[in-house]
């Protein structure tokens, strides 16, 4: 297979995500699939930040430890990740700031020359290493006349500089994918919920959730979205709901500690019957935690939280191409069954960028849950067989529409009859009937790998990359729910036919979903468990995996 | 729908003599009289809180959000983004926007939001049997401080026009003819309006006989002016003697959230096109 990876190191406030966004999209020009992982402290500026962009023949979703090229703008990046490279490695340095064996780049004089502002110093690196790697000039162009649209003829040729100075001593050489679009798991989770027919995004910054909110601000008027920033999640969740209430499809974004301050607003959802879609990126917890690392420790939170019983879709993607795609539904599945529906990823996914074949992506249904024309007759809460009542939103004609927190009778009027309580309860809880036989037409449970093997690495949200390549060398079967309520039994059952040993691969303590799946009676052999914020790598799992096989 | 009964046949149960039945029937009048001006009231939103006040979304038969304590101006806040056709008027109790939810209430301020808040503010909280409320006045025995409490109440006229208020008035449950102005000025009012109502609580904190002597009308006040209306609204802080000035202690033009907010409807093919054209821009 080919492949190779790109280590760039500097301060924050560098711009190392963006650099390295620009050499991914190098690679991907190349025909790489692309994984870019990035690692930066909770920290405005002055600590290391690094990003590491890896190029493969296939789709991938983890990095490897060791790289290819260094690409350092400060001296401690040669000097945390010297260890970190492969036999041949490139190192291509900023020489105003960095001393040290490879090929250094002249910044502050390349940016003297053509008078370019200080912003400019990445593209001179870029411009580097694209020499050195070998790319041709023609994509270094295409790929910075695509990406850069302010003063890109200047940072052309302030790359062209780099370019012209440094020699390739490490050629690239071409892959065969077309060159796919590249999407943060973030920014896939916000589009995938406009595929949904997202109308309406509420959400109080915390990392990792927050570039969703800045990306759909960004782009709320080609979208056609209300994005709002409220004072907190509590006012977040209650405003969403507002605008599920007048027919709005809405969603929220959070991560553990905000999602905390959301719960009321989830319980009230529950027995309002109204529809909402919460994303919650998982960082790693208990309380502030690690904000900018990752960690899967929510799943029992997000499947218990709120008072009272209720049904609840969770879904937990596993890259960024099931991001658009499950978000979709997500948002499809709260108002066909008008029911909260979560979107589980963590720091990885989140903020992690993938190559992304949209084409693949099946088409997803949006159910117009039609408005209910039944004028004075209307009733919110109407008894069917189902559970669902029809919806009709203040302002339709001779309708009177009424929600409540409290118990409430099918037209919404507050009830503390014993009768009607055990009515509507079992209204609302027979939903669950129907989104279990729902959820069966979709591809619930991704299984892959040796079909053979009795043995099969258990994993969930973004750890499913890293479980495939090492499930690749070990021979191993992966199977990766991504639908965690309601519980697919029937898909899992069917996916771990003929395993024998099962192991829970998760990045927490505890083994959340090992505890899921043996509480509907799989069982679980063994357990892998990484839980200091940073994402298993390929030879971490590797050899984690070893210890725990027969 | 024109010619509905406006209050529904759900039964009643504040207690006899409770201000509550004062500010039930004004809402009544006012929504029969935007009815008689030829207003739909299919488009007109009640959203409540949790606490006595808050009976009164089942007793009016009209759409609306019987929410969390604390918690009607976030979702009443959704509601006008997400139609600005709608008129939102929120019924809060004291202890569930003065307490619970005070954040919101500042920011609705704030934000200059066009919908219209009154504050069903008897001092105490009913439903929960008897505590002291932001409102309450220092001393207060309640039962959870049957020493008396040891903080003053704050001003809540004086928070809102810090906050950015458009529309401030303070009215009374026992002078209904100006609590009915008061409301249906604040309904009409392009913005934030605010309507704090002194209201009687028949059980916990029967303060008529403070009230009654100490009301009296704003008829030398204009409010247009700021710090005219911030000077006003602190002749009485809800602690002492003073006597209590009832109206409008300011009313201003601004632009408000919803308008600025306003996002063009977007049909759902657009939508797909603009997300293709996004992922495509990312090759």
């Amino acid at each position: 297979m080919k492949e190779l990876s790109v280590l760039i190191g500097g301060k924050a406030g560098d711009g190392i995500n963006s650099a390295g966004a620009m050499v991914a999209q190098l690679l991907g020009h190349m025909g790489y699939h692309i994984y870019l992982y990035f690692d930066y402290p909770s920290l405005i500026r002055g600590g290391h930040n690094f990003a590491v962009i890896r190029g493969a023949g296939t789709s991938i979703g983890t990095c490897r430890e060791k790289v290819d090229f260094l690409l350092a703008l400060n001296q401690e990046t040669v000097q945390r990740h010297r260890d970190h490279m492969n036999p041949g490695a490139a190192i291509i340095f900023n020489a105003d700031l960095v001393k040290g064996e490879g090929q250094g780049v002249p910044v502050t004089s390349i940016l003297h020359e053509e008078q370019a502002p200080a912003i400019m110093g990445n593209s001179a690196l870029i411009g580097g290493f694209a020499k050195a790697a070998g790319i041709p000039w023609e994509t270094v162009e295409a790929v910075f006349r695509s990406h850069i649209p302010k003063g890109t003829e200047l940072n052309l040729k302030v790359a062209r500089k780099a370019y012209d100075l440094l020699s390739t001593v490490h050629p690239v050489e071409p892959c065969n994918s077309p060159g796919l679009p590249l999407l943060s798991g973030n920014e896939a989770i916000g589009l995938g919920l406009a595929m949904g027919g997202l109308e309406a995004y509420v959400s109080y910054p915390m990392t990792p959730s927050s570039s969703i909110l800045h990306f759909l601000a960004e782009e709320k008027e080609k979208l056609g979205i209300t994005v709002v920033h409220p004072e907190n999640e509590i006012s977040v969740v209650l405003m969403a709901l507002g605008f599920a209430y007048a027919g709005k499809r809405s969603a929220v974004g959070t991560s553990g500690g905000g999602f905390c301050l959301m719960t009321e607003g989830l319980s009230l959802a529950g027995m309002a019957e109204l529809p909402l879609v919460f994303v919650v990126s998982q960082r790693t917890g208990p309380s502030t935690g690690l904000p900018t690392y990752t960690g899967q420790s929510e799943l029992q939170f997000v499947l218990t939280a709120g008072q009272g019983e209720f049904p609840r879709l969770i879904v937990a993607p596993g890259d960024a191409e099931e991001a658009l795609y499950w978000s979709a539904v997500a948002m499809n599945i709260a108002w066909k069954f008008q029911v909260p529906a979560f979107i589980l990823p963590d720091k990885t996914l989140s903020e992690g960028s993938y190559s992304v074949n949209s084409t693949s992506i099946p088409p997803v249904k949006r159910e117009d849950p039609g408005t209910a024309d039944l004028g004075s007759r209307y009733k919110r809460y109407t008894d069917t067989p189902a559970g669902i009542s029809p919806l009709a939103y203040p302002g339709a004609k001779e309708a009177v529409v009424k929600v409540n927190s409290y118990a409430h009778d099918e037209a919404g009027y507050t009830t503390e009859e014993a009768d009607m309580v055990d009515l509507m309860t079992r209204k609302r809880l027979r939903k669950w009937d129907g989104l279990i036989a729902e959820m069966e037409g979709y591809p619930q449970v991704n299984s892959s790998g040796h079909a053979g093997t009795s043995a099969a690495m258990l994993c969930w949200g973004s750890t499913r990359g890293v479980c495939r390549e090492v499930a690749g060398t070990l021979g191993l079967r992966v199977v990766q729910p991504v639908v965690l309520a309601p519980f697919p039994m029937t898909a899992l059952n069917a996916a771990l036919n003929g395993v024998t040993t099962v192991i829970c691969v998760e990045e927490n303590a505890t083994g959340q979903l090992a505890t899921l799946a043996e509480r509907h009676g799989i069982a679980i052999h063994k357990k892998v468990l990484r839980h200091d914020g940073r994402p298993f790598t390929y030879e971490s799992l590797l050899a984690r995996m070893k210890e725990v096989l027969p | 729908m024109t010619g509905r009964p406006i209050i529904t046949d759900i039964q009643n149960t504040w207690c006899p003599g409770c201000g509550n039945f004062s500010i039930q029937h004004t809402l009544k009048n006012i929504l029969a009289d935007m009815e008689k001006e030829g207003r739909s009231l299919d488009d007109v939103v009640l959203v409540s809180g949790i606490g006595c006040h808050a009976k009164i979304a089942d007793y009016l038969n009209i759409n609306s959000f019987y929410s969390l304590h604390g918690r009607t101006i976030p979702v009443a806040t959704g509601i006008k983004l997400a139609n600005p056709r709608l008129t939102v008027i929120c019924c809060c109790g004291d202890g569930d926007c003065y307490a619970e939810g005070l954040d919101h209430l500042l920011f609705a301020a704030k934000r200059n939001l066009d919908i219209t808040v009154m504050v069903h503010n008897n001092r105490v909280y009913g439903l929960t049997t008897g505590q002291y409320t932001p409102t309450s006045p220092l001393g207060f025995r309640g039962k959870s401080t049957p020493m008396g409490t040891e903080e003053f109440p704050f001003n809540p006229l004086e928070l809102m026009l810090a906050s950015g208020a458009t529309y401030v008035a303070r009215g009374y449950t026992k002078k209904m003819d100006q609590l009915k102005g008061l409301i249906r000025g604040g309904i009409d009012h392009h913005g934030f309006s605010f309507i704090d109502v002194l209201q009687i609580c028949a059980t916990f904190f029967p303060a008529a006989d403070y009230y009654t002597p100490r009301v009296y009308d704003l008829a030398d006040h204009d409010p247009a002016q700021f710090m005219a209306a911030c000077t006003r609204a602190r002749e009485w802080d809800y602690n002492g003697d003073a006597k209590i000035p009832l109206g409008v202690f300011y009313r201003a033009r601004f632009p408000t959230f919803d308008d600025r907010m306003a996002q063009i409807e977007m049909g759902q093919d657009q939508r797909d096109a603009a997300v293709r054209g996004i992922i495509s821009s990312r090759e």
